[in-house]
């Protein structure tokens, strides 16, 4: 998929595709659901039966007839070119999801090889190096390394293991090395790779809320001319100046919103394009237009705001304990804690103090993991009781024990939090031996963008599991708006409640089980491809590149996407008023030739007016595909300077550009002659 | 023009300007419910006609109650006027004996003043009796006034309540619209208008003997010069005149203040009685902008944005100057085809086209009256706009086919505007990259759908309508003129009346079946059809949840905001209508150019 990136909006194969599509969506049945260009698609019949008994001014006729179905043609030619780019991706998907072998496991312990569409939810299969995952699933045993290419686009490899975040596997990789036991997750017809599918094909695409209040618009518009048009004709006739229904289709077509009705599903099929062109897979269209709205961010500091790893930079010893004990406890209680943050202390023990890793077998060493809860890790060996955690764990810890943290570890604490660092604190056997300060550092460029999102009225909260003293002095360094510390998944979930309650709208990343309550609670929750399944399923996006950076452009797309709209609809409405002075003249200056006054534009004849504004406007349709499939540019800045500057350039512009290609038309069509 | 003629104009906008906060906040005071100076006299009062008529007034309406109570009310009282009318023959207070007015004129006329229309097909001296003008049409000129009022409050509690399912209770904002805002003004107006020379007696009508007498054209039963069978016109000796008297000056403040329109006598307000100085003429207009100008200081005080009032009350302003620009421009010019004709402003004449216009209020005032009471659903007139020139007439049409929303009718006014609001938001919303919100509240499909049906009942009803009048035979010999202008005279009459303005383009005979009943119909549909989708919005719009304002939201109190609600405004209306104005009085216009009048 990464190829998709540098893929031209005019690939010769999808306009292939998409000129073929244009005439099978002419069905009725298909043209119902846009009721402009459904009117339109009427007009054109009616224009097209009436030809063929109407003898005079027939060259005119056929012309505007064949305009007039150019114009159907050339919306449906914008919607299938939106359609044909997804599908394109979808090809590309659909051959990772050919049929593979599947050793499912019995419970006697032996295999028995199953095609891979038999395999159900709750089947466990062994998958060894070489062969494919046959399906979404949980590895529950084993860790292997896992070529996710087909699905993320990034070919090198990725790390997958038993228990943790890491524990998803993906129908359709491939196992690069070990082998592993999957339980799978999902049933055939359901799998990632299949919503995937339907996804960027637009198979299962429905219509944003937005999107049906903005044709519930159009409709109404269109119902507005359509009355405005058929009572013309009785005004004619009382002015003794009957019009044909060529000359009144004409104009009737050019008045509705043709414009924006004929790219808005192109509009709305490129949003989620964009997306996928950025490696993000929005579960639904609602998700994409939420994510415009949002009024805040929840930022995970680790990762986003800060390089990922926090490195080992000093150990701090307390008052009477030499710093080469402490760095020993410290290395000891790292060695079995595989996190950058884990494995860079043990590096600064080795470089500073000399200690060398350690086989702990020998010594019936028992690991105390990470959790959520505890908040520390640790190891019990031969009696010694080490504990590293953050400094309200510990203390809690110690609290258990009747013995408080010394004062001078305390100032040391407070230290490193204000300068931004975060320490850890290292007790062995109810003692505090000292802190560890962890460097975090800020990512370039994020306090610019964090400016940005504050111009455009988004507020930003780093979330971390720091001290709030640390997190303050990140918060401060980023540019970040507010912060969460020592933040827990209820913390979390508390605060989008908080957010929510007030009526704004929040956006948040994750990749955890425990995210995946908040994932579902946000308004727009991206899911990591390598957090768990739970997380993915929670969140209404997955970003493939796992990059919680991601979401400020995430956002950027969903204004993107109703900018593009907003500014088609207002540039279409305020294209009638030239429609309006090209054909309103000529249909009556043949009886009242004063009322060529009204043709500003100076058309050559009647026929070349009417037959100027129906080209132009079929043609600005496939001028603007462009336009509606990349989204109009967007700097973040104040609503206040956007809507001015959109207003100049689509609401000003869209009265004055017809003005000068109706003339321009007229010109050329009258220049060869063709009326 | 004349220096004189635009200080008057500015003059005018600027009081307006200096009375719409004490107006604004004083009604958003009374309708919160909070203390003002006139509660010891009137609170008694209210709480009596509550007991009476069993209203408890703590009860909260959803929209759907509210607008029933607003539709029975209306309908009941529409009822009650076509019987007074009916009867009147029996009734007391008929010093001159008029009879009953006939079915299709007092259902046209019932229908009329329930909507705050006024539209008149008949002249008040001669039909209606005094009874009929006090207790059924001044009645009415209250009650539609007080629910123009409520169903605006009631729109503007929609925008400013969270996650509510009510917007107030109906029967409590009609009275309180009725006693504290317009009983205790239009004593103290009536009584103003008095000492200018406004009449107000229950006597018989004075005959005057003629110092002179005249030879008139006598006129037949259709209203039109009976001609003899020598091809002459048949005239007539006239020595004594019949001067028309009645309790003129309290019906004639409830007009205006109102926006009623419905005048005492037929010539409304350039009748003498009804509007007799120069300073009456100004109270007069601005009687009629008052309270709509006022209403959008209480939309900002009650929304919590009251810059947001102001930039609503900008863009009527912006509005009012193009439309009154206009129309006194086109006036002072005169009529190109009159050579030789002196229209020269000087010391002894107003120049310009003084067709229809009383000399006493001369071009800017006339032009500045017939601007104001079309920008106001009002329709009084003190000249008559058929005798306007083609662009100079086109204002008034064109103010009305804005759906009166340049100040507007009382509350219409702001309804009307407010819907434009929600669709300007619609459109332009989008393009500062959120989902378009108004306020704090999100617009979503459902509004949408109610603002459209609001949007769609004009051209429904005035294109429709006109088309088939423009046709029919029934519809064309009720015209005065040929060509353009008779178009303009059937269009005028179906946009005057679907908004509910009731001025007319006069030359319209619609003392017919079919403009009576058309009529009717069209003010119903005009006034009903668009409450009913306008207080479902408001319904739907209380229930919302509200999104705190930040930087990245639609701002709609700006001057920029008023430039797009003018545009949104301007586009739609020149959108709907441009086809039938060009056939009409441009037309007519580039017409009068080429040397060819009607």
């Amino acid at each position: 998929m990464a190829e998709k990136k540098s893929k031209s909006l005019w690939d010769a194969k999808i306009i292939r595709r998409a000129l073929v599509d244009s005439l099978v969506k002419l069905d009725p049945r298909t043209m119902m659901k846009n009721p402009v260009m459904f009117v339109v698609e009427v007009g054109s019949v009616v224009t097209t039966l009436l030809l063929l008994r109407e003898r005079q001014s027939f060259a005119f006729n056929l012309q505007i007839t064949l305009w007039l179905w150019f114009t159907v043609l050339f919306a449906n030619f914008a919607e299938a070119m939106a359609e044909g780019r997804g599908k394109a991706q979808a090809d590309t998907l659909r051959k990772a999801r050919s049929e593979t072998q599947a050793k499912r496991l019995l419970p006697n312990g032996w295999t028995e090889t199953v095609p891979s569409a038999k395999l159900r939810a709750g089947d466990v299969v062994q998958v060894t190096a070489g062969e494919f995952v046959p399906g979404d699933g949980e590895v529950i045993e084993g860790v292997a390394s896992v070529d996710e290419s087909a699905i993320t686009g990034e070919s090198a490899p990725v790390i997958r293991e038993a228990g943790g975040d890491r524990s998803a596997v993906t129908g359709g990789t491939r196992v690069l090395s070990d082998v592993i036991k999957v339980r799978i997750t999902s049933n055939p017809g359901e799998t990632f790779l299949d919503r995937m599918i339907a996804l960027v094909e637009g198979a299962e695409r429905q219509k944003t809320p937005n999107e049906i209040a903005l044709n519930i618009l159009l409709a109404g518009l269109t119902i507005i001319f359509l009355l405005a048009v058929v009572t013309l004709q009785p005004f004619a006739i009382y002015s003794g100046s009957p019009q044909t229904v060529f000359v009144l289709v004409s104009l009737l077509v050019c008045l509705i919103p043709t414009t924006i009705g004929g790219l808005l599903s192109a509009i709305g099929i490129a949003g989620m394009d964009r997306l996928v062109q950025h490696n993000v897979l929005a579960m639904s269209g609602r998700a994409v237009e939420a994510a415009g709205d949002v009024n805040t961010l929840l930022l995970d500091k680790t990762g986003t705001i800060t390089l990922g790893n926090r490195q080992a930079a000093e150990f701090i010893p307390a008052p009477g304990i030499t710093t080469a004990e402490m760095a020993d406890a410290a290395q000891l209680s790292s060695l079995a804690d595989e996190t950058p943050e884990g494995r860079s202390i043990v590096v600064l023990a080795k470089e500073r103090y000399a200690l060398r890793g350690r086989e702990l077998a020998s010594h019936e060493a028992v690991f105390v993991p990470f959790t959520a809860q505890t908040r520390m890790s640790g190891v019990n060996l031969d009696g010694r009781e080490i504990r590293k955690g953050a400094v309200d764990a510990i203390t809690k810890y110690l609290h258990q024990f009747g013995t408080v943290l010394p004062r001078e570890i305390q100032a040391s604490v407070e230290q490193i939090s204000r300068s931004g660092g975060t320490p850890l604190v290292v007790a062995e056997n109810q003692r505090a031996l000292g802190v560890i300060y962890l460097k975090d550092i800020v990512k370039g460029g994020m306090r610019e963008r964090f400016n940005q999102l504050r111009s455009m009225g988004i507020k930003t909260v780093m979330i971390t599991g720091d001290n709030p003293l640390t997190a303050a002095a990140i918060a401060r360094e980023a540019g970040v708006d507010d912060f969460l510390a020592e933040a827990t998944p209820k913390d979390k979930m508390d605060l989008i409640r908080r957010e929510q309650g007030a009526g704004k709208l929040v956006a948040m990343t994750g990749d955890g089980t425990n995210d995946a309550p908040a994932l579902a609670q946000a308004d727009v929750g991206v899911a990591m491809n390598t957090g768990t399944q739970a997380a993915k399923e929670a969140g209404n996006m997955v970003d493939l590149d796992s990059n919680p950076t991601k979401l400020i452009e995430v956002v950027a797309i969903g204004k993107q996407l109703l900018m593009t709209r907003g500014a088609l609809t207002t540039f279409s409405i305020a294209n009638d008023v030239a429609k309006y002075f090209a054909i309103i003249p000529a249909m009556f200056a043949g009886t009242f030739p004063v009322l060529n006054a009204l043709n500003i534009m100076h058309l050559q004849t009647p026929e070349s007016a009417i037959l100027s504004a129906v080209i132009f406007n079929a043609l600005i349709i496939i001028a603007l595909i462009p336009l509606a499939l990349r989204g109009v540019a967007y700097k973040p800045m104040s609503a206040e300077s956007l809507l001015r500057q959109n207003l100049l350039v689509y609401g000003f512009g869209g009265l004055i550009v017809p003005f000068i290609g109706i003339k321009l038309i007229d010109l050329l069509i009258t220049g060869v002659k063709l009326v | 023009m004349t220096i004189n003629g635009w200080t008057q104009i500015a003059v005018f906008l600027a009081v307006i300007l200096a009375i719409t906060k004490p107006l604004g906040v004083f009604m958003a005071r009374v309708f919160s419910r909070e203390r003002t100076f006139l509660d010891p006299v009137l609170r008694p009062i209210e709480r009596l006609l509550y007991r009476v008529t069993s209203v408890n007034e703590e009860h909260e309406m959803r929209w759907t109650e509210y607008c029933v109570s607003m539709l029975l009310f209306s309908g009941v009282s529409m009822l009650v006027l076509y019987v007074i009318e009916r009867v009147q023959q029996w009734l007391p207070l008929n010093p001159q004996k008029f009879g009953a007015v006939a079915q299709a004129l007092a259902f046209n006329t019932a229908a009329s003043f329930t909507t705050n229309t006024n539209w008149q097909n008949y002249s008040g001296e001669s039909t209606m009796s005094y009874l009929t003008q006090m207790a059924g049409l001044a009645y009415h000129n209250f009650t539609s006034a007080a629910v123009g009022i409520a169903l605006a409050i009631a729109f503007v509690r929609g925008i400013a309540r969270k996650e509510k399912e009510t917007i107030g209770n109906f029967w409590v904002d009609m009275t309180r619209s009725a006693l504290w805002v317009l009983l205790p003004a239009c004593i103290v107006y009536a009584l103003l208008l008095v000492s200018q020379g406004v009449v107000q007696n229950l006597r018989p009508y004075d005959t005057a003997k003629l110092v002179e007498t005249q030879q008139v054209q006598k006129t037949g039963a259709d209203g039109k010069p009976l001609i003899g069978s020598d091809g002459k016109p048949v005239m007539d000796t006239v020595s004594s005149q019949t001067i028309a008297q009645g309790p003129v000056a309290s019906q004639e403040a409830i007009k205006m203040l109102g926006t009623n329109g419905g005048g005492f006598f037929n010539a409304n307000s350039s009748h003498p009685f009804e509007n007799p100085t120069p300073l009456s003429n100004f109270l007069q207009m601005l009687s009629i902008f008052a309270i709509p100008a006022g209403l959008t200081y209480t939309l900002g005080r009650m929304t919590g944005s009251q810059r947001h009032g102001w930039a609503v009350w900008a863009a009527m302003a912006v509005l009012f100057l193009c439309g009154v620009a206009t129309a006194y421009w086109a006036e002072a010019s005169g009529n190109p085809l009159l050579h030789g004709a002196d229209q020269q402003v000087s010391a002894l004449q107003p120049g310009g086209n003084m067709e229809g216009k009383e000399v006493r209020f001369g071009i800017a005032n006339s032009a500045l009256f017939a601007t104001v009471t079309t920008d106001a659903s009002c329709g009084a007139i003190n000249g008559v706009h058929d005798s306007f020139t083609p662009l100079g007439g086109m204002v008034p049409l064109v103010n009305i086919m804005l759906s009166e929303t340049v100040f507007g009718g009382v509350g219409a006014g702001l309804y009307g505007i407010l819907i434009y609001v929600v669709l300007s938001v619609f459109i332009a919303g989008l393009m500062v990259g959120r989902t378009p919100e108004y306020l704090g509240k999100k617009i979503e499909a459902y509004d949408v759908k109610m603002a459209m049906l609001v949007t769609l009942v004009f051209p429904l009803i005035i294109l429709v309508l006109t088309a088939i009048s423009s046709v029919a035979k029934f519809g064309l010999t009720s015209i005065s003129n040929s060509g353009p202008h008779g178009l303009t005279q059937i269009l005028y009459a179906f946009t005057s009346m679907a908004g509910n303005n009731g001025s007319a383009f006069a030359g319209l005979n619609g003392n017919t079946l079919w403009y009576n009943t058309a009529g009717a119909f069209t003010m119903l549909v005009g006034r009903f059809f668009m409450i009913i989708p306008m207080l479902a919005i408001a319904g739907n719009l209380a229930k919302k949840k509200t999104v705190p304002a930040s930087a990245g939201t639609f701002p709609v109190t700006t001057p920029l905001f008023t430039v797009l609600l003018v545009s949104v405004i301007l586009i739609v209306g020149a959108l709907t209508f441009f086809p039938a104005l060009s056939l009409g009085p441009v037309l007519e216009h580039l017409l009068m150019m080429a040397g060819k009048t009607f």
